[in-house]
């Protein structure tokens, strides 16, 4: 990985003492957050995601609240890879990448970035009860919101439509996936693919790579 | 979704010539006790520790795994079976352990042959859960040490060593982890099972050591606090309660993932991390004060270690003067709470509070939907339970009306009727669902009966632990392992319990419900009511949708008045859109309500709920 404008941390016992040169190049740990609402696949994503940085050598973590998210409610993935990652958690206002199944819950965590950070959006609303009653309403221009503070850094696509017309909705989350992969140019294709077919059963391999592939042209 | 895992990709995760596998911290406790040679594996259901027994059922056939109707009941097939000299395992969420707490208790005065490991998951920030408390308590009050992990190669050790204490003291031993161990997933490396050195076999003659009347008792208790001693020096002494120097300024007393967070953001600092958190290692402690001129104490919600740390005659120059003592901890908080002023909070680009909140529902089609709004619709004050229905709360039904504890809702009504007298009748009940009838419901309904009351008690029967991810139960007809067994029949149970008036209802039809519910509130007498043919929406082996006529229902935009009144429901699949207008037979509106086709399963609430037949069926 080589990544430059990185914020360092600095977890190694023993590096504290090193010059800060040598710390820069081991201790760096990378920041993904995923969020979304319950039952658009995110677990699968985050899997996909920690499945391909763990084969690569990286330490990592990935911290997710289950529970009631089944039940439609928001759900998020706290993801980390570096040489040696302490906190399960990532710190607010240092996320590195976004990628959010839904607009609202992308704006959910607009506080959460960097101011270098590259966002990825997946173009769906989900109303919440409070909407669909007409007691509060959807924020409009979320796109618009994102392009204001991180220009050319946003990307928007919609997986739903490409996964449909590969034939099944249910694989927007791999679509998106595969877009995503192109913010990590030093992962090859096959190690994203190696990871998806790991993870799933034999008779998905074939929709979910394609998708998979459909969604990293997309960018 | 359960992720399918290929067994041969899972293997060929080499890391550094050792195998290691990226694991939550679940499955990594689930292969620590294969790994401890664990024969015998109990639990009941609760966030977030359910993965641990599916993991075990799924993964290790070596260990038998059963899902036990409650925790107390798991705390005690584990400790027949510790005493029996197997090793055994039993886990749960924290309030779990209030459940289980009288059988723990006294393991402690009995001890064990083979190893006793109680797995305690908390809930910071009561992600799901009913109440935040802090286990820690828990093992000093009952007097048994307790390790809390940090991560998952921390769960596979600690289990580990936790199988190892527990013979070696003769003790249970807790292991405590909380959400974002048991949730969080991190490189483990594999090693193979071992037997447990134990033999098999029960001795009669070691009655006086397990049978806990007065005189045995008075014998143990002295046992206890001079076990309690040993274990402290062994304390001194465990690898896992790590001190790093790297600071002379400032130390900082810490355990599981508050050290991760602090670490995270003080890397400068020294650290004196506990890996076992009870009894505390008191010539480390001291050490570790000669070596930092300022000690901080970091953990989540109680001030455990800091009111002990304090007993022993330390200061602290902080800890909960500055560390919030609820809800949880994360990277931020702890920066905050410590830096105080200095810390620079990141710009704010959007004001969250201005963001549409995202609460969990009930699903669209889900069989607790109609019911509530029965409910509802009949004003009762309704005694609530724990599990999905419990979301019956939330508007726009808001028709559960108290949630306390697993199975509080029949005794509840039961005072409360007694309390009201006849005022009562019509207006009270109780709802409760079925997993939960089973772990703590089946003793007050007898109570009802028993002592004359005339309470009603609805079992939403939705044939499986829906709540915490679809576990079997009791009533289901399968064990953990999906082999068919014997389903409780809750109609002959309550017969047997001596319920007279017992009714049985199809929540979906609205008004047969309505009618059922308010006879039997109205009833001088104990009643009872099963939902049935109610099965959980997403129970695909139960077929939920087969019984239902159609597969989607759709909105006639022109006989649409824009009422409102299928909002009422608060299914996810409706929605309202503002747009000024008229229905065909001249009626203004201010918009009209839409049905997403993909969520809607075709349940036909809302078209029963529809005055004005607009509500029609569609298809997909
Ligand atoms: C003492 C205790 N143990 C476990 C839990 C976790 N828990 C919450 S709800 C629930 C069961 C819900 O199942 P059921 O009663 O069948 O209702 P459903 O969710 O299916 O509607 C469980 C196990 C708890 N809250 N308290």
């Amino acid at each position: 990985m080589k990544k430059t404008k990185k914020t360092i941390k600095k977890p190694v016992k023993k590096a504290i003492k090193k010059p800060v040169k040598k710390v820069q190049e081991d201790g760096k740990t990378v920041n993904i957050f995923l969020s979304g609402v319950g039952g658009q696949g995110t677990i699968l994503a985050s899997n996909i995601l920690a499945e391909v940085f763990f084969k690569a050598g990286y330490d990592i973590k990935k911290s997710e609240v289950h529970g009631m998210a089944q039940r439609g409610g928001d759900v998020t993935t706290h993801f980390r890879f570096g040489k040696k990652v302490y906190s399960p958690l990532i710190k607010y206002g240092d996320v590195d990448f976004l990628l959010s199944f839904e607009f609202l819950e992308a704006l959910r965590y607009i506080n959460w970035i960097k101011p270098t950070g590259k966002i990825l959006i997946n173009k769906q609303e989900i109303y919440p009860p409070a909407v669909n009653l007409g007691m509060a309403q959807y924020p409009g221009g979320v796109e618009e919101i994102f392009k204001k503070f991180f220009k050319e850094n946003v990307y928007v696509i919609n997986g739903q439509e490409i996964a449909r017309n590969l034939g099944n909705v249910q694989a927007a989350n791999v679509v998106l996936i595969g877009a995503f992969s192109n913010f990590f140019p030093e992962v090859k294709e096959e190690q994203w693919i190696e990871a998806i077919k790991g993870l799933l059963a034999p008779k998905l391999h074939d929709l979910n790579v394609r998708a998979f592939t459909e969604g990293r042209k997309a960018l | 979704m359960k992720i399918f895992y290929s067994k041969k990709y899972r293997a060929e995760s080499h890391y550094g010539g050792n195998m290691k596998e990226m694991m939550q911290g679940n499955s990594a406790i689930a292969r620590g006790a294969w790994e401890a040679g664990v024969k015998i594996a109990t639990a009941y259901p609760g966030t977030p520790s359910s993965e641990i027994l599916q993991e075990i059922a799924s993964n290790y056939p070596e260990i038998y795994a059963e899902w036990s109707p409650n925790e107390k009941v798991a705390v005690e097939v584990a400790s027949g079976a510790a005493i029996a000299g197997a090793r055994a395992m039993a886990s749960m969420k924290h309030v779990g352990l209030n459940v289980a707490s009288d059988p723990f208790m006294t393991l402690a005065y009995t001890g064990i042959k083979g190893g006793l490991v109680i797995l305690v998951a908390d809930d910071p920030n009561a992600y799901s859960s009913q109440n935040e408390q802090d286990s820690r308590n828990w093992a000093r009050f009952g007097k048994a040490p307790m390790l809390e992990p940090a991560d998952a190669q921390e769960c596979k050790d600690f289990i580990k060593i936790a199988f190892e204490i527990s013979e070696r003291f003769d003790t249970p031993v807790l292991v405590r982890t909380e959400t974002r161990v048991a949730h969080t997933d991190s490189p483990v490396v594999l090693e193979e099972r071992k037997e447990s050195p134990t033999p098999l076999g029960l001795d009669r003659k070691d009655a006086p050591k397990y049978t806990m009347v007065p005189i045995n008792v008075r014998v143990r208790r002295k046992i206890v606090e001079e076990r309690m001693k040993k274990l402290e020096a062994y304390a001194d002494t465990f690898k896992y309660n790590t001190m790093e120097i790297n600071s002379r300024e400032i130390g900082v007393i810490t355990s599981g993932v508050s050290y991760l967070y602090t670490k995270e953001v003080f890397p400068q600092y020294s650290y004196l991390k506990l890996g076992m958190v009870w009894p505390l290692p008191k010539k480390t402690i001291a050490n570790f004060y000669k070596k930092v001129k300022k000690v901080i104490v970091v953990e989540e919600l109680d001030p455990f270690l800091e009111t002990e740390i304090k007993a022993l005659g330390y200061k602290a120059f902080h800890g909960k003067d500055l560390i919030p003592n609820m809800y949880e901890l994360s990277p931020e908080i702890v920066e905050k709470s410590l830096k105080g002023k200095a810390y620079k909070p990141p710009k704010v680009r959007v004001k969250q509070d201005d963001l549409p909140k995202r609460p969990p529902n009930m699903c669209a089609g889900c069989s607790h939907r109609p019911l509530f709004y029965a409910l509802k619709k009949l004003g009762a004050f309704v005694f609530g339970d724990i599990g999905c229905y419990t979301l019956g709360t939330a508007p726009p039904l808001q028709a559960v009306h108290t949630t306390i504890c697993m199975g509080a809702s029949i005794g509840g009504a039961h005072g409360a009727m007694k309390a009201l007298g006849s005022d009562g009748l019509g207006k009270v009940c109780a709802v409760i669902g079925d997993s939960t009838f089973l772990h703590g419901g089946v003793g007050p309904l007898m109570d009802v009966v028993y002592n004359k009351g005339n309470s009603t008690t609805i079992i939403l029967d939705n044939r499986i632990t829906g709540m915490t991810g679809h576990q079997d139960h009791p009533g289901t007809g399968f064990t953990v392992r999906m082999e068919p067994t014997h389903a409780i029949d809750y109609e002959e149970l309550g017969k047997a319990l001596g319920v007279k008036s017992i009714r049985k209802i199809y929540p979906y039809n609205i008004q047969q419900t309505m009618e059922v519910v308010k006879e039997e509130m109205e009833k001088d007498e104990p009643s009872l009511i099963i939902c049935e043919n109610s099965p959980c929406i997403m129970l695909r082996r139960a077929k939920p949708m087969e019984k239902f006529a159609h597969p989607v229902y759709t909105i006639n935009k022109e006989k649409c008045r824009g009422c409102k009144m299928c909002l009422e429901i608060g299914c996810p699949a409706i929605s309202w859109e503002e747009e000024e207008g008229m229905s065909v037979d001249g009626h203004k509106r201010k918009g009209t309500v839409f049905i997403n086709k993909d969520m809607c399963v075709g349940c036909e609430v809302c078209a029963q709920i529809c005055k004005f037949e607009a509500i029609i069926p569609g298809t997909k």
